[in-house]
C-alpha cells in the first residue's frame, strides 16, 4: 500500500506504484488478449513510414481526429455575443449538452443554452410543439431580450421550417409577437462551426435589417460613418475584442462590435452568476445596417454575412485572423483609409515595440520549422506571422479549409523566401498531420489541445494556440490581434523554444555546458 | 441555522412551490412531479423520473449516443468506435470522459481518438452505408491491430434509413468473423443517456455474446474466484483502485466493463462466478441477461468511502467461501489505519459541511456515504437520467427531509442552491462555473474535476483531499471587494 494521508497520491503518482504496475501487467497478460509487444512496436514503427503516409493520405471515407466541429457550435457562439440573448438549438438535446461542455472547458465559464429536446415522436411528427413549448419556457425562465434559434442535424434531416415554426409559436403566445427571435438553419453535415457562425450571424442581421421575417417593414439604410467589426469564431475572443476596441478607440473610430462575447465569457466571481453579460445591444445590431462598412477579422467565418452587408450597400473588408506586424499594419491602414482617421503615434509606438521584441529574439526563431493546424483564418494569420519571423510554416493544415484557402496559403508561401517548401493541406485531419510530422519532421507544432497527442506520438513540441484549449488555463483572456496580440504570440512561441532548449541541455556532465543562464 | 427535520421538510416543500412559479402552468405541472422532499419510511423519493425533458428549460441531460459511445462502448480500448454521422458528436465527446487505459494509442488501443464518418450533405441524401463499408476497409488497412469495430449511430442514421446492421454483417464475414457491432444509439432515442446505455448493453448481448464460438478453447483456466467488474468506467483510474481490493481479498478479476476493458474481457465474462456491479443504471441490463442466460449472479456494491467499501467487500465475499470472507476482513483491516488517518486529517476541516449533489448514474446516492465518513451532510440530490429503481435505492442513503430534484433545470438548481446555501455543490462541467461565480465551492463529480481515482480505499484519500481543497480554498473569502462589503 503506497497511499498515505500525509501526502495523498492521486492518478499522477498512484498508478506508478509497484502494486499497480503489477496489476496492469497481470491484467494484460491474463485477460486482455493483447497483441505481443514486438508486434505493437513493429506496427508503431510502420506508422512512421512514407509507405504508411501514402496509405493514410489515400483515405477517402474515414476521418480520424479532425480539427473541426459542427455548425450549431458556431451558432451558439454568435448568439451569446448579443445582449441578453439565449441560444436555442432546435433538435436533440444531447447536442446542447455537448456545446455547453465544450465552451465551458475552453473558457472556464458558464455556457447557457437551451434545446427544444426533440425525441422520437418529434422525429415522426416534426418538432413544432417542441418549438412552441421551448420558446415559452425559455422566455419565462431565463428572461432573455432575444432568443437566437439554430438547428441540430436531426431537425435538418426531418426538414423542420424554423421561420414557420417561430411564427406559429408566436401566434400561440410562446413569446410576444414583437419579441426578437432570429434564426438560422445550421445543418451539422454542411461545413463546420465556422459555417455555423456565418449562418447564425447572417440570421441575426437579416432579422434586424430585413424586417424581422416579414413582420415589420424593411428598414431603410441611412448611411453613417460607423464601422461594424465582426470577429468570427475565435477562442481568443475575450482578449481580441477588447484589443480591437482599444485600437479603434485610440484611432477615434466610431464602431460597433457585431457579436461581442468578450464579457459573457469573462465574468467575475463576485457572488453573482451572470447568465448574460455585455454583448452587442439589440439597438446597435439594428442600427449597424447604417454603418459605412463591415469589417470581418476572419474571411472564412463570414462569406455569406459579408455578401449580405454588401447587398445593403456597405463596403466590406475581410482579414484572416491578423497576427503580426504586416497583418496589423494592413488592418490599421485599411481602417484609416476607410474612416479617414489617421493612425495615432501610440499605435506606431506599439508597433515599434513589437519590432524591437522580434529583433531581440529573432536568432532563436529564424529558420525553425513549424507545423500549424486550426481554422483556416487562424492558420493563415499564424503562418504569415511565422514568415515574418523568418520561420518556416512547413505544414499548414485546416480540416475545414477548402481549395481556395489552400491556394491562398500557397500564394502567401510564394511571397516569402521562408515559404519555400511549405505546403497547405485542406480537408485533412490530425491523423494525416501525424504522418506529416513523422515523414517530414518540424521543430514545433502549433495547434489546439488535441495536438498534445501528436506531441506524445511524434515528439514535436506543441505550442497551444487555437480552439479548444482545455488543458492550459487563461490564454483565451489574452489577445492575439494587434501589435500587442502579436507580442503575446511571440512570447508563447519563445517560451516553448527556450523550454525545449533547456530540456535538451539539462543532463549534468553530458549536455549542460549549453544550459546557459543568458539566452 | 439548524432546523428540525419537520421544519426542514416544510421549508423544502415551500421552496419547491416557490421555484415552480417561474414556469408556464403546463410546465409547472410537469416539473412538480420531478421535485420533492424525501420522507422517512417512503419506498421512493416521491419524484417521477425517466420522462422526457421539457423543451427550453435547460436540462443538463445528454443523449443516447452519449450513453453508448461516451459511457458503455467508448472505453473498450482495443476496438475502434466510429462516431457515425456528422462530425460534432465525436468531436465534443473526444477524450472528455477520462476513461483511463493502458495501451499504445493509435496502434493497439484507440480510446482517446475520434473516428468519424464526418457526414456531408451527399451522405444524408444518398445514404451512408457505402461510406461506412469503405471506412471499415480503411480502418483495416491503417489500424490492423484493432480487435473490433463499433458503429455509434448519430441522429441522422435512423432518420435516413441506413442499414448499418447489413453493412456490419457483410464486413464481419469479409474479415473472417471480425467483431463489428452496429449500435442504434441515435441521439433522439429515449429521453436521456439512459436509453443509450440500454441499447449498448443489448448490442453486447446480440453482437458479442451471441456470436461467441462455443467450441473455442477458453483463453484461461477458470477458477472458483472469477469475478467481473461491471459498470466502472475507470474515470481517473477508478476501476484500478477497485480491482486491487478485489484481488487482495483473493478474487480474480477476469473482466472490466468497460473502463480499461478489452473485447476479450467482454467475451470472457459469461465464465465469471459473480458479476459485481457498480453503476447499476448503465449496466444492470447486461447483468440481468447474464444471470438469466448463464446463471451468473450479480451483486451491487459501493466503493465510495470506507463505510460503504467495508460493507461492500463483505457483501461480495458472502457469495464465496471462507477463504474470501477472511480475505475481505484482511483487506478491511489492512486499510483501516489509512482510513483513520485520512479521517483524522480531513474530518475536522469538513465536519458539518453541507453538500448538494446533482450527477448521473450511481453517484447521486453512492457518494453520500463517503461524505458522511467525513462528517458532511448531503441536503439535496438528484439524478440526471435515473429511473424509479434508482430513487428507490436512494432511500437507503438520504436523510429525512432531503430535497430531491430529478432532471433538474438550470434555473431550479440555481434557486435551490441559493436558498439552501450549501458549503459545496458537486455536479458537472456545465454547472461548475455557474456556482463558482455565485461563490459556492464546487467539485465536478463526473470527471472528478480532473483528479481521481475516487473509488476504493486509495481513492477515498484523494476524495477527502479534494473536498477539503474545494471547501477550504481561501479564494472564497475574496469574492467581495473589501470596500463593497457591508460594515
Amino acid at each position: 500500500m503506497s497511499q498515505n494521508a500525509e501526502h495523498v497520491l492521486d492518478h499522477f503518482d498512484l498508478f506508478r506504484q509497484p502494486e499497480y504496475v503489477e496489476l496492469f501487467e497481470n491484467k494484460k497478460k491474463n485477460f486482455e488478449n493483447a497483441e505481443p509487444a514486438d508486434k505493437v512496436e513493429q506496427a508503431r514503427e510502420w506508422t512512421k513510414t512514407w509507405e504508411y503516409r501514402e496509405k493514410n493520405f489515400a483515405r477517402e471515407a474515414l476521418t480520424v481526429n479532425p480539427a473541426k466541429a459542427c455548425q450549431p457550435l458556431g451558432a451558439v457562439f454568435v448568439a451569446v455575443g448579443f445582449e441578453s440573448t439565449l441560444p436555442f438549438v432546435h433538435g436533440s438535446q444531447g447536442c446542447v449538452a455537448y456545446y455547453r461542455s465544450h465552451f465551458s472547458r475552453h473558457f472556464k465559464e458558464p455556457s447557457s443554452c437551451v434545446s427544444s429536446s426533440m425525441t422520437e415522436d418529434a422525429a415522426v411528427f416534426g418538432g413544432l410543439n417542441n418549438m412552441i413549448d421551448g420558446l415559452a419556457n425559455a422566455y419565462a425562465m431565463y428572461k432573455p431580450k432575444m432568443i437566437a434559434v439554430s438547428t441540430t442535424c436531426m431537425a435538418e434531416v426531418i426538414g423542420d421550417d424554423l421561420n414557420a415554426f417561430i411564427k406559429n409559436a408566436k401566434e400561440k403566445g410562446s413569446v410576444p409577437e414583437d419579441f426578437d427571435v432570429p434564426f438560422a438553419h445550421t445543418p451539422a453535415f454542411v461545413g463546420s462551426h465556422i459555417t455555423g457562425y456565418d449562418n447564425a450571424l447572417l440570421g441575426v442581421l437579416k432579422h434586424f435589417w430585413d424586417g424581422k421575417a416579414g413582420t415589420v417593414p424593411v428598414p431603410e439604410r441611412v448611411p453613417n460613418e460607423k464601422i461594424n467589426f465582426v470577429g468570427g469564431f475565435d477562442g481568443y475572443t475575450v482578449g481580441n475584442q477588447r484589443e480591437v476596441s482599444r485600437m479603434l478607440d485610440l484611432m477615434g473610430v466610431e464602431y460597433t462590435l457585431l457579436c461581442d462575447a468578450s464579457d459573457v465569457w469573462d465574468t467575475p466571481t463576485d457572488g453573482e452568476f451572470r447568465m448574460y453579460d455585455g454583448g452587442t445591444t439589440l439597438a446597435d445590431a439594428a442600427a449597424a445596417l447604417n454603418a459605412k462598412a463591415t469589417v470581418s477579422m476572419q474571411e472564412y467565418c463570414t462569406p455569406k454575412t459579408l455578401e449580405f452587408c454588401a447587398s445593403k450597400g456597405q463596403e466590406t473588408l475581410a482579414f484572416n485572423h491578423p497576427v503580426g506586424i504586416a497583418a496589423t499594419d494592413q488592418f490599421l491602414m485599411a481602417i484609416s483609409k476607410l474612416t479617414g482617421k489617421p493612425i495615432p503615434d501610440a499605435l506606431a509606438k506599439e508597433r515599434g515595440r513589437l519590432v524591437d521584441a522580434i529583433a531581440d529574439s529573432n536568432a532563436h526563431i529564424h529558420g525553425k520549422k513549424f507545423a500549424i493546424y486550426g481554422d483556416p483564418d487562424l492558420c493563415y494569420g499564424l503562418a504569415a506571422f511565422l514568415l515574418e519571423l523568418g520561420a518556416e510554416p512547413t505544414h499548414v493544415l485546416a480540416t475545414n479549409g477548402n481549395k481556395e484557402w489552400a491556394q491562398k496559403m500557397q500564394a502567401l508561401f510564394d511571397g516569402s523566401p521562408f515559404g519555400k517548401g511549405c505546403h497547405a493541406y485542406a480537408g485533412k485531419d490530425l491523423w494525416h498531420m501525424r504522418s506529416l510530422l513523422f515523414t517530414e519532421p518540424v521543430d514545433f507544432l502549433i495547434g489546439n489541445t488535441y495536438g498534445k497527442y501528436l506531441e506524445r506520438d511524434t515528439g514535436t513540441p506543441l505550442i497551444r494556440i487555437g480552439f479548444p484549449v482545455f488543458d492550459r488555463h487563461h490564454h483565451h483572456r489574452y489577445p492575439v490581434w494587434g501589435y500587442q496580440g502579436a507580442m503575446n504570440v511571440l512570447v508563447w512561441i519563445l517560451d516553448k523554444i527556450f523550454d525545449e532548449i533547456d530540456k535538451n541541455t539539462i543532463v549534468p556532465a553530458k549536455t549542460d555546458y549549453s544550459y546557459d543562464i543568458i539566452r | 441555522m439548524s432546523l428540525t427535520v419537520e421544519a426542514n421538510t416544510q421549508r423544502n416543500k415551500q421552496l419547491v412551490e416557490e421555484v415552480l412559479k417561474v414556469y408556464p402552468d403546463k410546465t409547472a405541472k410537469k416539473r412538480a412531479k420531478h421535485l420533492g422532499v424525501y420522507e422517512d419510511g417512503k419506498s421512493d423519493c416521491g419524484v417521477k423520473s425517466n420522462i422526457k425533458s421539457i423543451p427550453g428549460v435547460m436540462t443538463i441531460r445528454g443523449c443516447a449516443y452519449a450513453g453508448s459511445k461516451g459511457v458503455v462502448w467508448g472505453p473498450i480500448k482495443d476496438m475502434i468506435h466510429i462516431s457515425h454521422g456528422p462530425v460534432g458528436c465525436g468531436q465534443y465527446s473526444w477524450a472528455a470522459r477520462r476513461n483511463y487505459y493502458i495501451g499504445t494509442t493509435g496502434i493497439d488501443t484507440f480510446v482517446t481518438m475520434q473516428f468519424t464518418s464526418d457526414f456531408q450533405e451527399k451522405d444524408i441524401v444518398f445514404g451512408g452505408d457505402k461510406k461506412l463499408a469503405k471506412i471499415i476497409d480503411e480502418i483495416q488497412v491503417l489500424f490492423p491491430l484493432n480487435h473490433g469495430i463499433t458503429i455509434q449511430s448519430e441522429c441522422p442514421i435512423g432518420l435516413i434509413g441506413d442499414d448499418i446492421e447489413a453493412v456490419s454483417k457483410a464486413k464481419s464475414k469479409e474479415y473472417t468473423g471480425k467483431t463489428i457491432v452496429p449500435v442504434r444509439c441515435e441521439g433522439f432515442r429515449g429521453v436521456s443517456q439512459s436509453l443509450g446505455h440500454h441499447i449498448a448493453n443489448d448490442t453486447i448481448r446480440d453482437w458479442v455474446f451471441d456470436k461467441l464460438d462455443k467450441d473455442a478453447p477458453p483463453r484461461f483456466e477458470p477458477s472458483p474466484y472469477d469475478v467481473a467488474i461491471i459498470g466502472d468506467y475507470n474515470i481517473g483510474g477508478d476501476a484500478w483502485s477497485s480491482r486491487i481490493l478485489l484481488e487482495e481479498m483473493g478474487l480474480r478479476v477476469i473482466a472490466q466493463w468497460s473502463g480499461d476493458g478489452s473485447i476479450a474481457e467482454l467475451e470472457a465474462t459469461p465464465k465469471a462466478k459473480l458479476n459485481v456491479l457498480h453503476c447499476y443504471r448503465s449496466m444492470n441490463y447486461i447483468s440481468r441477461h447474464m444471470e438469466e442466460k448463464y446463471g451468473i449472479p450479480w451483486v451491487e456494491y459501493n466503493f465510495f468511502g470506507p463505510s460503504k467499501i467495508a460493507a461492500s467487500l463483505r457483501e461480495i465475499a458472502s457469495h464465496f467461501d471462507d477463504n474470501i470472507k477472511e480475505g475481505a476482513e484482511r483487506v478491511i483491516a489492512k486499510y483501516q489505519p489509512l482510513m483513520q488517518a485520512v479521517i483524522d486529517k480531513y474530518r475536522p476541516r469538513l465536519e458539518g459541511k453541507k453538500v448538494m449533489l446533482f450527477v448521473g448514474g450511481l453517484r447521486p446516492r453512492h457518494v453520500i456515504g463517503a461524505y458522511e465518513d467525513l462528517g458532511m451532510e448531503v441536503i439535496g440530490t438528484g439524478y440526471e437520467f435515473g429511473h424509479n429503481d434508482d430513487y428507490q435505492r436512494t432511500t437507503h442513503y438520504v436523510k429525512d427531509g432531503t430535497l430531491i430534484y430529478d432532471d433538474v433545470t438550470g434555473y431550479e438548481f440555481e434557486q435551490f442552491v441559493e436558498a439552501l446555501q450549501p458549503d459545496l455543490v458537486a455536479s458537472g462541467i456545465k454547472e461548475k462555473y455557474v456556482f463558482q461565480k455565485m461563490g459556492f465551492p464546487f467539485r465536478q463529480m463526473h470527471s472528478w474535476d480532473y483528479s481521481g481515482p475516487y473509488h476504493g480505499y486509495d481513492g477515498f484519500a484523494i476524495f477527502a483531499r479534494d473536498m477539503d481543497m474545494a471547501i477550504n480554498n481561501p479564494v472564497w473569502s475574496l469574492t467581495k471587494a473589501p470596500w463593497q462589503q457591508q460594515a
